[in-house]
């Protein structure tokens, strides 16, 4: 336990506090995206957590995950800093799992600092006057478990995709442009269910989200599962 | 008799049908500087990946700290410093934290940590420049904390790739110095893979010399010298005629002369005697000013193996 707290204090010094004013301006991008403008457009229906403002909420690690995991795991190869800390005595599976916690960490920190803000801009956009906390707080709580789940997945796909990439930059446009595949995916299957339907409050439906969840953490399973497969030294080298 | 520190025992190792490593077999005493040489593509760091246990022979058998390599290499691992071609070092963070988290990667206390930290900066005359983000550091500022990172837990077992590769004479010299003061200071074993002879014959108790995966001469660099260079005579003077040349180039005990100026440069077989050579020359009216003689570099027993194994 010890060595995976040593990679994740690695992981926050190295990528995430030290990623640079690019990075900065693009993580505030993002989150200016996600948790001001989009809830304020959406204002009540926001609040009131419709498929829409979930769906959104749930892409944003894959966003997140996009512009990070790239860089932590083909960035190092390419840099020749994993094949250093290969030759230590720290065990794959801590270098591995030091990775995926500190990207969920951060893509789950987003959503959480977007939804937080969210509420904020929705409730100026609504202006009603008072303000009013998430229609249902059990539905918010199912938006965090959610997003937590959503970005696991995006971490270990991207963990897949980087340790394929030949170079950081190829795994980096891979990463986007799944990204980007994935939000025209989400856009044209919202196509197909009526506007009406997307943004009512999602309140009578937990149980259909908690299935989702259900499908999710199958999926994170077997993701994170070949991912400690895939991450051995000897295939690393 | 203790058991050396590294053993290997016929260990090959191929990739497809190119043999990087083939049939070696050597030990390694404990407590010494034990070079490597051998030019690219001789197997060196293919050697180092194995002994790490980072790698799999194909064939034969490896055990380092009497630990072997396939079933045992986190122990290896464990108990090693490690400077491989690439310094790998974070240059987004600072040098103290790049060496703090190889302290934390090898569980040293944070007291112990932060006073090694600071003994081996110092020592390397880093200890100004230990909060810059490695990434402004020069080439051979990196070398050196690559070397402290290597040397941090005091490990009994030191592996170090071409650890002055690409640095200036000078810097190169320098860290050699350091590096051979804070080995003594741990009495560590080193296994130095480089292809610079000056820095093995320097540092090196014992080297073995490579070429494309195969061993072709181990011994102390003293030995290796002697048993395949021989002697070297250069002979400061004027006069040197065709004639005088030629009378010297007859003698046994001449491998080989060669007139550079007025440098008459002799290689001998063996350990003969100089004196008849210089009796020759005088006599064919030539005015000896100095005579000097000495052992082949190890940079000429290097080329010479070299030509042998490529005949």
């Amino acid at each position: 336990m010890s060595d995976i707290w040593t990679m994740i204090w690695k992981e926050t010094k190295d990528s995430v506090l030290q990623g640079g004013r690019t990075a900065a301006i693009r993580l505030l991008l993002a989150i200016g995206i996600l948790g001001l403008l989009l809830p304020w457009q959406l204002g009540q229906s926001w609040l009131a957590l419709s498929p829409a403002a979930l769906l959104l909420i749930l892409y944003m690690p894959f966003l997140f995950t996009s512009m990070s995991i790239g860089d932590a795991i083909a960035g190092e190869r390419e840099r020749h800093t994993l094949e250093t800390l290969l030759a230590s005595r720290i065990s794959d599976r801590a270098i591995l799992l030091g990775k995926i916690l500190v990207t969920v960490g951060s893509a789950w920190g987003m959503a959480l600092v977007s939804l937080l803000l969210g509420m904020v801009a929705a409730n100026l956009a609504n202006g009603q006057g008072r303000w009013v906390f998430y229609g249902s707080f059990v539905l918010f709580v199912e938006a965090l478990v959610l997003s937590l789940l959503t970005s696991l997945l995006a971490t270990s796909a991207g963990v897949l995709i980087s340790l394929r990439a030949a170079t950081v930059r190829q795994a980096q446009q891979t990463l986007a442009l799944s990204a980007v595949v994935l939000l025209g995916a989400l856009i044209l299957a919202t196509r197909a269910v009526p506007a009406q339907v997307l943004l009512t409050p999602a309140t009578s439906a937990p149980q259909l989200w908690l299935v989702v969840m259900a499908a999710l953490v199958v999926l994170d399973a077997i993701l994170l599962g070949a991912t400690l497969v895939s991450f051995q030294r000897s295939r690393l080298i | 008799m203790p058991e050396p520190v590294i053993y290997l025992d016929h260990l090959s190792r191929s990739f497809g049908t190119v043999k990087a490593l083939d049939d070696l077999s050597l030990e390694v005493p404990a407590g010494i500087v034990f070079g490597f040489l051998g030019p690219n593509g001789a197997g060196k760091t293919t050697t180092i990946h194995l002994l790490l246990g980072l790698l799999e022979p194909t064939h034969g058998q490896a055990r380092v700290l009497g630990f072997d390599t396939r079933t045992q290499a986190d122990e290896i691992r464990a108990r090693s410093g490690t400077l491989l071609e690439f310094a790998g070092l974070y240059e987004r963070v600072s040098a103290e934290d790049n060496l703090d988290l190889y302290g934390r990667i090898y569980r040293m206390p944070a007291p112990a940590r932060q006073a090694r930290i600071k003994e081996l900066l110092t020592h390397l005359d880093l200890w100004d420049r230990r909060r810059d983000l490695v990434g402004t550091w020069s080439w051979g500022m990196k070398r050196k904390l690559a070397v402290a990172r290597a040397l941090l837990h005091r490990p009994p077992l030191i592996f170090l790739d071409e650890p002055t590769a690409g640095l200036d004479p000078m810097a190169a010299a320098a860290l050699r110095r350091e590096l051979a003061s804070l080995v003594a200071q741990d009495q560590a074993t080193v296994f130095l893979t480089t292809h610079n002879l000056a820095e093995a014959e320097k540092l090196c108790a014992q080297v073995v010399v490579m070429r494309q995966g195969k061993l072709l001469a181990m011994d102390a660099p003293d030995a290796l010298r002697a048993g395949t260079g021989g002697q070297e005579a250069e002979i400061v003077g004027r006069g040197f005629t065709e004639q005088a040349l030629a009378m010297v180039r007859s003698r046994p005990e001449v491998a080989h002369a060669e007139l550079q100026r007025n440098h008459l440069l002799i290689e001998l077989h063996g350990e003969s005697d100089i004196s008849p050579l210089v009796r020759v020359l005088v006599d064919a009216g030539a005015e000896i000013e100095e005579v000097h003689r000495g052992q082949s570099s190890l940079e000429e027993v290097f080329l010479t193996l070299m030509e042998e194994e490529k005949r």
